[in-house]
């Protein structure tokens, strides 16, 4: 069941003189975990902001084409009628946290909804859980590390237990370990709870061996989408600018040689050296 | 910047931090109003020495003081103009009643900062926050309130590190004459404005996406409870409120010259 | 060009931010500096154009004092651009803007045209010569901010997480440009946690903890040490992960470049096969 449609989305900013994305036509089934990745300025951060009625709503501009998501046609809905639905998390941890506690952040999306205070209740503390950071509750966002306050903010987008949660560039400020953390508790969310996932990012290093989905934009259109190890094995995706993973590449350089890995394209590190550890194994037999 | 000192909150578990804001309010309304309503130095005095077992129960007497020292120059201003327009009018002379109306005036400045002072000093924004929320004030002006709270520490980091990377360009704040100097801060102000007016577009974006305005009645996480201490808080200032209403139209209080 | 005595450092709230640091770095090296959030990169490489003095010991730029000379006279030779592009902008158009610290150094107004169109040419921006940098995209303000900053031509560029938000290719820019700058006898730093970042340029890396330096030396020696790694938040670069998986068949550790790699095992292969 497709959670996410669009057919020939094209959007362009008021005042702009070309659109930011033309043409995309995506489907993401429910459960999936997606990757969307491209080049600076592709239009991966516009069309996050359709899935949630941002675009059109919040920007204006001019939307066409058609865009369902979680069966609703979001040009037909307001974002506080999607944000039930979709959740979105921004890139800088610090502009996306209002409350003097964190507990009160987590709440804000649930108090903004209406809910009665027993319901906001259990739902803070299951999604301060979920992102294990519940000792940090009654904490100041300020006092607390970039890591730590993206948590928040993954967290009080859990809280409305939308069916997607769509994360737009979540790591960019935040050091390898952190990023891997974030990482580590999305997977857990879509593995677990069967949440819909898509994730903007750049770090494939980190994030290519999570998703079941990639979708490759530049300049506004999508230019691959479908199964990451057939796309990131490509010669062309390292064409268009996309940093492959270091692994991914050295596995291209060594089948350009000949050497005889495994025809599955791998996406991270452990993957590469089990395959060239047969290879090897092999050869030191012979 | 002592002065301000006196305003910021201290955190500190006591009784008196652990009250009610909006009872805390009341209470320091009516001590204003108590204020305003005697010109005699006697109630004054007795309103004054009323602040002291808040400050000790509250443990920020360092604080406290601070704000008094900061108080000191405008009080010395209130009590010569006092003491000027008094002997002036009077023709030269200055009696002792001319002295202690002088001092009454002061004195009532001064009760009327402290309050204030004690107020901030054992409040917390989130708590004031909660108040507004809770006494319905509409929730777009107690958001805005607890929003610019939780910016200032960061607004304040950024200023410095805007700072740090125009005096990197070679920007020199401190040199030249007074017009100058204020120009060398637009290199400063600019980068610090766009950037306040980009968060607040992040910020909209978030809030947005957090369902604002779903429904006009928005619920609270939080629900601020009367305790014990409240109602006793509460009863003493009726009483304040009501004695010093009393005493007003039914007593001739006496001033300090004629009891000695 | 650059050294460090003993230097500690006190923020205002008496946390001590730098504990004995002591460093040298010599004319046209190219030093990358990492470690944890709060183990004091940024608190260091301020000593470097004077906007913090060190409370104890001392740093020298080109062997003055940084504690007896003012900013303005320390930036003419140390240029620093900072992680924000949007902390720096404020002129309505890039010349201007690139213009802006030529100005506060006093260069003639014949050197500032020359040396405006250089930075432009240079980070290819002349065709926004007249646009307002408010309207450029973010990888363009990054440009226009490292412009102004070489228009004055510093001997030593310290540029503060200049990968953040970056893309692939721009990285790869990055990366020629600092290059190119080496080439031209500059001294760089950077201070990063782009690790693949680190593992391709392959520069001096010192590692920090705590206030304290725990490790210094060449980039694919600390990147693949395990006791570095343990005690900051740097991850093992990729390459180096694979051979970690590996190291039972004898490969060296230390091995963070892709091309390096690919001849290594090339070879192991030739020599199984024989």
């Amino acid at each position: 069941m497709a959670v996410i449609e669009t057919k020939d989305l094209s959007y362009t900013y008021p005042g702009a003189s070309r659109p930011s994305i033309s043409g995309v036509s995506i489907t993401v089934e429910k459960g999936e975990f997606v990757l969307i990745t491209g080049p600076s300025g592709c239009g991966k951060t516009t069309l996050c902001r359709c899935f949630n009625g941002l675009i059109p709503h919040f920007y204006q501009g001019e939307l066409q084409g058609e865009i369902t998501v979680a069966s609703m046609d979001v040009t037909k809905h307001q974002t506080h009628e999607m944000a039930k639905h979709v959740g979105l998390v921004f890139q800088n941890p610090e502009n996306q946290l209002f409350a003097l506690s964190i507990e009160k952040d987590v709440a804000f999306g649930l108090e903004n909804l209406g809910l009665g205070r027993e319901e906001m209740r259990k739902r803070v503390d299951w999604a301060l859980n979920l992102t294990d950071i519940y000792n940090l509750r009654e904490r100041s966002p300020h006092e607390v590390s970039g890591g730590q306050q993206q948590r928040v903010a993954i967290a009080s987008v859990l809280a409305m237990q939308p069916e997607i949660i769509v994360l737009d560039e979540p790591t960019s400020f935040l050091d390898p370990i952190s990023a891997e953390k974030i990482f580590d508790v999305i997977y857990e969310l879509n593995k677990r709870l069967g949440v819909t996932v898509v994730l903007v990012e750049h770090r494939l290093d980190l994030t290519a061996k999570y998703a079941g989905h990639i979708v490759i934009m530049d300049e506004g259109k999508v230019c691959f989408d479908g199964d990451p190890r057939k796309i990131l094995g490509a010669e062309e995706t390292r064409l268009i600018g996309v940093g492959i993973p270091k692994a991914t590449l050295l596995y291209q350089l060594l089948k350009k040689e000949g050497v005889n890995l495994s025809s599955i394209t791998p996406l991270s590190s452990r993957e590469l050296a089990e395959s060239l550890e047969g290879v090897l194994q092999n050869h030191d037999r012979s | 910047m002592s002065v301000f000192d006196g305003l910021k909150f201290r955190r500190v578990s006591s009784p008196i931090h652990n009250l009610d804001p909006r009872i805390k309010f009341v209470y320091v309304i009516v001590i204003f109003i108590a204020a305003i309503l005697f010109g005699e130095i006697l109630p004054l005095i007795a309103l004054f020495l009323l602040q002291i077992p808040f400050v000790l129960l509250a443990r920020v007497q360092r604080q406290w003081l601070r704000s008094l020292r900061g108080a000191t120059f405008l009080a010395m201003f209130i009590f010569i103009v006092n003491i000027a327009t008094k002997f002036f009018t009077a023709g030269y002379i200055l009696s002792a009643t001319d002295i202690e109306f002088s001092a009454a005036m002061t004195l009532r400045f001064v009760v009327l900062v402290e309050s204030f002072s004690v107020f901030f000093l054992t409040t917390s924004p989130d708590h004031l926050g909660l108040a507004l929320e809770q006494t319905h004030v509409p929730y777009e002006f107690s958001f805005a309130f607890t929003t610019a709270v939780r910016f200032v520490p960061v607004l304040a980091e950024e200023a410095q590190t805007i700072m740090d990377a125009q005096k990197a360009r070679g920007l020199e704040l401190e040199k030249g004459n007074f017009l100058k100097r204020i120009r060398n801060y637009v290199p400063v102000l600019i980068p610090l404005i766009v950037s306040a007016i980009r968060r607040s577009l992040e910020l909209a974006e978030a809030m947005e996406s957090r369902a604002w305005g779903a429904t006009k009645k928005r619920t609270n996480l939080y629900a601020l409870k009367l305790h014990r201490g409240d109602l006793a808080l509460l009863a003493l200032t009726v009483c304040i409120l009501v004695s010093s209403i009393y005493v007003r139209f039914y007593f001739v209080v006496p001033t300090l010259v004629q009891l000695f | 060009m650059i050294e460090v005595e003993d230097v500690h450092f006190f923020y205002s709230n008496q946390v001590e931010a730098l504990k004995g640091v002591s460093l040298t770095i010599k004319n046209g090296e190219f030093l990358a500096i990492m470690g944890q959030n709060g183990a004091g990169k940024t608190t260091l490489i301020k000593h470097f154009n004077g906007l913090l003095k060190p409370s104890q010991g001392k740093v020298r730029i080109d062997g003055v004092d940084t504690r007896k000379t003012s900013i303005a006279t320390l930036a003419r030779n140390v240029g620093f651009v900072f992680q924000n592009p949007d902390h720096q902008l404020f002129c309505e158009t890039v010349e201007e803007e690139i213009s802006f610290a030529l100005k506060n150094f006093g260069f003639e107004a014949e050197a500032i045209e020359k040396r405006t169109d250089w930075a432009l040419n240079l980070l290819g921006l002349t065709q926004y010569r007249k646009t307002s940098p408010f309207l450029l995209s973010g990888g363009e303000r990054k440009r226009v901010a490292l412009a102004s900053v070489l228009a004055w031509d510093p001997e030593a560029l310290i540029l503060d997480e200049p990968t953040i938000g970056q893309d692939y290719r721009q990285k790869e820019k990055l990366r020629q440009f600092i290059v190119q700058m080496q080439s031209q006898g500059k001294t760089v730093v950077i201070v990063t946690h782009d690790v693949e970042f680190v593992a391709e340029c392959n520069p001096r890396v010192l590692l920090m903890k705590e206030g304290r330096i725990i490790a210094d030396g060449e980039g694919k020696d600390i990147l693949t040490d395990p006791e570095a790694l343990a005690n900051s938040s740097i991850v093992l670069p990729q390459v180096a992960q694979i051979f970690t998986y590996l190291s039972s068949l004898g490969f060296p550790k230390n091995i963070i470049d892709v091309y390096e790699a690919k001849a290594i095992i090339l070879k192991a292969l030739e020599e199984g096969r024989e």
